[in-house]
């Protein structure tokens, strides 16, 4: 039976979230000798883009009344057309709104925030990030069916070529519900949560117009900025920004911190970032601590002869 | 207008989270419990909407009798009543069953979540309570106003927000946001002392099924240690990034 696995686009723009989705129901798959079936709900994107991490499958869901999300009516378009036991999805905002709905639809375990393959099959069991990064747990799913939401740049997109298909569902789900009024999307800015590089700033950084040099060593090295819990609170930076405990957390591969101190509560939103460098005045700053690299010395003058010298490797 | 604030009890912030022993289970020793600070967003949220409207706000727990600080300290914030469902919960599934059936019982027009608790990070409560009851969901909201029988949520999408109409009853997890955090109420003389007088009721679980079993448990592995790089050698640090790390 097939691993079903939903691939999230905007605006029908597959996400990277959603490939590396698609790349996590391959390996599932493989463990158990299956194929991977991907749901979409009206893309315009090709199902090539799919077929390349892996789906043999892929069943585009047609219907003009999706066109705008609402969690209870995906999950109602999704649960028509799923018929298996594994459904992957990725830990998105959307996707994760509608996994919980469809969980109880289908009468399924859910399974969220999950960093690696299955440890097995029957029983299903993985291991996820719990305690805000604090910690982590293997969870074991009761049952037969089970649906994981994929923690976003855990376990990455592995491209895995196979020949596919693609099969379109038109469906007419009612979404009476809910109805958008207006939808604000700034094109052009990096998905914070996707990015694979983020240079993120503290209270060190003194104010708001002392942000031009973070955006600009963000802008060489193509990253997406973020920024500490205060700094939001104060409104030097949007809410969206904030990483940590209580904000976003996120896992890139370069996590930058500019004049963050370190409290534990940040530390647990960033934590997973694979490589992580600190710059900061003070020497005793407890970031250093979980840092990979640390500059110990003042922003104002490193941040932008790194700027150059980062532009000077990249030519 | 009734409202139901969903509380978790929660490991404060500053915790260190051990495992115990044999790593079957979180060691709650020494643990300082508070409300979930997504939960605060959304329990601010309802004693705002209980002053511009006179709504009624009931906080509701699924805990052990160890929870019951800190749904005093939420009706000290100041909801009317609490309720708790005296049960340890062991999954979100379990939890969100029990949820929904407070909420089925009690006619609320708006059950208000965080969107995520800060100790297991299921984020899967609110949206199970909402399919329980048949009602519609959003998450991760950021603004919220109600009017009638509707309401508007805002709420945030990748890169941007969006506003969305929602017919009552339904579920909203909200965060960081839906109000400001300055705006977040720290619980005064007067309300502690109302608080040890308003209504708790503990109520028993109606199940005990479980969906999620955590099995074991391990902590975050330790970093190597940092590699300090001169302020005047920052060539140094972009080599290691890019031939060691191989991150740039
Ligand atoms: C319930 C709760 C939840 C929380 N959740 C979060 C969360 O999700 N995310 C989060 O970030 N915080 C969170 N916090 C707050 C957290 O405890 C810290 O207060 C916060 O992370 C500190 O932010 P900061 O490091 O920017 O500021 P500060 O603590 O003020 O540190 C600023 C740093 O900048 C350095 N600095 C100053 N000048 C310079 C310079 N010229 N060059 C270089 N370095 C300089 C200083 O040495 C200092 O280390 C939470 C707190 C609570 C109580």
């Amino acid at each position: 039976m097939a691993v079903f696995v939903y691939a999230e686009n905007i605006n029908g723009v597959y996400k990277k979230a959603a490939f590396e989705a698609v790349s996590y129901a391959k390996a599932v798959a493989d463990q158990a000798g299956d194929t991977v079936t991907v749901i979409s709900v009206n893309p315009t994107d090709s199902s090539d883009l799919l077929y390349k991490y892996g789906a043999t499958n892929v069943i585009n869901i047609k219907d003009e009344g999706l066109k705008n999300f609402s969690a209870k009516a995906y999950a109602q378009a999704v649960s028509e057309v799923v018929d298996g036991n594994i459904l992957v999805f990725p830990h998105t905002t959307d996707a994760s709104s509608v996994a919980p709905m469809l969980a109880i639809m289908k009468n399924y375990s859910l399974i969220t925030n999950v960093l690696e393959a299955p440890e097995s099959q029957a029983p299903f069991q993985v291991k996820r990030k719990a305690f805000s990064g604090k910690g982590f747990m293997h969870a074991k799913a009761e049952g037969t069916g089970v649906i994981l939401t994929v923690s976003q740049n855990a376990f990455g997109v592995k491209e895995n070529a196979v020949s596919g298909s693609e099969e379109v569902k038109n469906l007419s789900v009612a979404n009476e519900d809910t109805k958008v009024i207006s939808h604000e999307q700034s094109s052009g800015k990096l998905d914070l949560k996707e990015a694979e590089v983020v240079v993120s700033a503290g209270r060190g950084l003194k104010g708001p117009e002392n942000w031009g040099m973070v955006e600009d060593l963000a802008n060489v090295l193509g990253a997406a900025t973020a920024c500490s819990k205060p700094v939001s609170d104060i409104g030097w930076r949007p809410h969206t920004e904030h990483v940590g405990q209580t904000g976003k957390a996120i896992a890139p591969n370069l996590y930058i911190a500019i004049g963050i101190s370190g409290a534990i509560q940040h530390l647990a939103g960033v934590n997973s970032s694979k490589t992580i460098v600190v710059i900061n005045s003070d020497a005793e700053a407890p970031f250093f601590k979980s840092a990979d690299y640390g500059v110990v010395g003042d922003a104002f003058q490193i941040i932008p002869a790194l700027t150059e010298k980062i532009k000077a490797l990249k030519g | 207008m009734k409202i139901l604030v969903c509380i978790s009890s929660v490991p404060d912030t500053t915790s260190k989270i051990n495992f115990t022993a044999d790593k079957s289970a979180f060691d709650k020793n020494g643990i300082q419990w508070v409300i979930n600070p997504l939960d605060e967003f959304a329990l601010t949220k309802a004693i705002k909407l209980q002053e511009s409207q006179g709504a009624t706000v009931t906080v509701l727990n699924v805990g052990d009798a160890v929870t019951e600080p800190v749904i005093r300290k939420a009706l000290a914030i100041g909801a009317n009543d609490g309720v708790r469902v005296n049960l340890d919960p062991k999954d979100s599934y379990s939890t969100a069953k029990e949820i929904a059936s407070v909420a089925q019982n009690g006619g609320y027009d708006l059950i208000l979540c965080g969107k995520e608790s800060i100790d297991y990070n299921g984020g899967s409560v609110p949206g199970m309570v909402a399919q329980l009851l048949n009602q519609p969901f959003v998450n991760a909201s950021v603004g919220l106003d109600v009017n009638g029988a509707e309401a508007t949520a805002v709420r945030e999408i990748e890169g941007g927000k969006e506003t969305i109409s929602v017919k009552l009853p339904a579920v909203i997890a909200g965060q960081k946001g839906l109000v400001d955090e300055k705006d977040l109420i720290i619980p005064n003389m007067r309300g502690i002392m109302s608080a040890r007088t308003k209504p708790l009721q503990v109520v028993e679980p109606t199940s005990s099924e479980v969906k999620v079993q955590g099995v074991s448990y391990d902590s975050v592995p330790a970093r190597a240690a940092v590699k300090i790089v001169s302020p005047d050698n920052l060539d140094e640090l972009v080599r290691l990034l890019h031939e060691e790390a191989k991150v740039i």
